[in-house]
């Protein structure tokens, strides 16, 4: 693989300017937990924006995004627009709007805490948070393990396992723990800007050496001729409209995501985020996923557990950039990570820790707990991504990262509800969240069926979700402090 | 103007936004290009219709920011009152 001194020294680089920068945040930062999490509802559109979409990219954009597209075509593309540039776009505003606007009005600091007192129900806060949580932790500890495995690649095994992953993981409790939320998202821009500019020098470079964009599609077409038309193989139109909207409704409950909905400094900041949803998405994800395409044509031979983007560019670009493009994925993945590690510590603090355990902890005492509780929680996914892998009971946790997305959708609905349906109890809730959850996580776990109807069992579970907490809601009585006008609706 | 007409007026304008969103997510995915292998330009024909349709997306969200129905989808008046 490339030279392992350059190698290392752009990791290097890319680290340290990730701390400095993390150093930067710290100076400006006070010592609150609205500070600490939401960088004191400042951020403006271009952070905003940027660290939304980091946040979002983990290692799938540049790996399993383009192995996706490698084997089966790159149909996905369009699964990504729908999913991220419009239905994303849309709940944006209709959730991210309205939890802006209410945050703003009564100083929530996450969804648990935002419908546990909408609802007066510190069950209910505990209940988010508890599902938020058993979906965040093993997610965490996927993105550890990609960007472990993403330095032994780069160093060719000079770096081991253990060693990258542990780099990376005191380098994110240094700057997320030092700066909080207004350092992760000056390094999201950096890392957002960062990848979006490598993966562009990347097709233009693999463009030029293979003689242009036609003879790139040409070789496609002619080496798998079925990745031109639309459809076909894997992609069913049952299977891409459930995985777009799967994805998008898990997206906006994913407590990183969900969180950034209370960051803007004002309204404007949102309103320009959301036109613009869709243009980045167009340029970020059509290239990587195309390069990902055009490698069937130029015969690039991918082993089994091998990335097909890297591959690519040991063969078509210098060393050096193929290195940087590496660095750019491990910048994903560590941006989606340590903006998880604070929003996980965010959850636990403010909707188990204080409401639980120390209701009369003062302001500044949350802020410290919140700094430990990122080391702590950092540190034991880090443990458990030494642990999984040989077989024991710890495995569970690999098949929860993968499907924490549709973990996390099963709350958007009843999430909805709550914001626009002045009707819906404390009781719905809880119903609504804890059926769809169990029935979800039946289906994860047990030898139950894929699909029901062809349509997959996460869509279900989604409905389930909705009727369940309309049907609760419908038979209970609010209880005398929930109050609806919070949300602007009021009650039937 | 009086209060029916301008209530009636937005009432109009909701539902047309309504019905524009529903039209961006129905062909987010171009259907009726489906099985179709047509490559225009070095691209296959339904990349380029992602490609217009992300733009098209982004100019309709803009113009729904900028107009009255932005605020009113979430009833911002009432939650700003408290």
């Amino acid at each position: 693989m490339a030279d392992l001194g350059v190698s290392l020294g752009v990791v290097v680089g890319y680290l340290l300017v990730a701390l400095v920068i993390g150093v930067l945040a710290y100076r400006l930062t006070d010592r609150t937990a609205e500070d600490y999490y939401l960088a004191s509802r400042s951020v403006g559109t271009v952070v905003l924006l940027f660290t939304t979409f980091a946040t979002l990219l983990s290692a799938f954009t540049f790996f399993g995004g383009p192995n996706l597209a490698f084997s089966a075509g790159p149909e996905w593309i369009l699964v990504m627009g729908l999913m991220d540039g419009i239905l994303f776009a849309l709940l944006w505003y209709a959730i991210g709007y309205k939890q802006w606007l209410v945050g703003r009005a009564h100083g929530y600091v996450t969804l648990g805490e935002m419908l546990g007192d909408r609802f007066d129900s510190t069950a209910l806060r505990g209940l988010v948070a508890g599902v938020s949580l058993l979906w965040l932790f093993p997610y965490v500890m996927l993105q550890q393990i990609g960007a472990g495995q993403a330095l032994v690649g780069l160093t060719d095994g000079a770096v081991p396992y253990w060693a990258g992953a542990a780099l990376i993981t005191v380098f994110m409790i240094a700057y997320v723990g030092l700066s909080g939320l207004r350092g992760v998202a000056w390094t999201d821009t950096l890392q957002g800007v960062f990848m979006l500019g490598v993966i562009w020098l990347a097709v233009a470079w693999i463009a030029s050496a293979a003689g242009g964009i036609s003879a790139l599609t040409a070789g496609m077409t002619d080496a798998a001729p079925e990745f031109a038309s639309l459809g076909g193989g894997l992609y069913s139109p049952q299977w891409m409209i459930a995985q777009a909207v799967v994805i998008a409704f898990g997206v906006a409950a994913f407590p990183q995501v969900n969180q950034r909905f209370f960051m803007a400094d004002r309204v404007e900041t949102l309103k320009r985020s959301f036109a613009l949803w869709p243009v980045l998405v167009l340029l970020l994800f059509v290239p990587a996923f195309l390069l990902g395409s055009w490698a069937v044509g130029l015969g690039v031979q991918v082993p089994d557990g091998s990335n097909v983007l890297p591959i690519l560019l040991n063969e078509y670009t210098p060393a050096w950039f193929a290195a940087l493009v590496i660095a750019g994925a491990l910048a994903a993945m560590m941006s989606s990570s340590d903006s998880m590690l604070l929003s996980g510590s965010s959850y636990f603090t403010r909707d188990l820790y204080r409401p639980l355990v120390a209701p009369d902890a003062s302001d500044e005492r949350e802020g410290w707990i919140g700094r430990v509780g990122v080391a702590v929680f950092a540190s034991s996914t880090f443990l458990a991504s030494l642990l999984v892998g040989g077989g024991g009971g710890l495995d569970v946790l690999v098949t929860l990262g993968d499907t924490a997305f549709g973990g996390y959708a099963q709350l958007t609905i009843p999430l909805i509800l709550a914001l626009y349906w002045g009707g819906t109890t404390e009781w719905g809730m809880i119903g609504g969240v804890a059926s769809a959850e169990a029935a979800y996580l039946a289906h994860v776990f047990l030898p139950l069926p894929a699909t029901y109807l062809t349509w997959d069992f996460a869509l279900w579970c989604m409905l389930l979700s909705l009727v369940a907490t309309v049907a609760v809601s419908t038979v209970t009585a609010s209880a005398p402090a929930e109050n609806a006008e919070k949300f602007g609706v009021g009650a039937d | 103007m009086n209060d029916y007409h301008r209530v009636m007026t937005r009432t109009r304008s909701d539902a047309l936004w309504i019905a524009a969103f529903a039209l961006l997510v129905a062909f987010a995915v171009p259907w009726f290009l489906w099985g179709d292998a047509t490559v225009v330009a070095g691209l296959p024909l339904w990349l380029w219709w992602h490609v217009g349709w992300m733009a098209l997306a982004s100019v309709a969200f803009a113009a729904f920011a900028r107009g009255g129905a932005w605020d009113r989808g979430v009833d911002a008046e009432v939650i700003r009152r408290g």
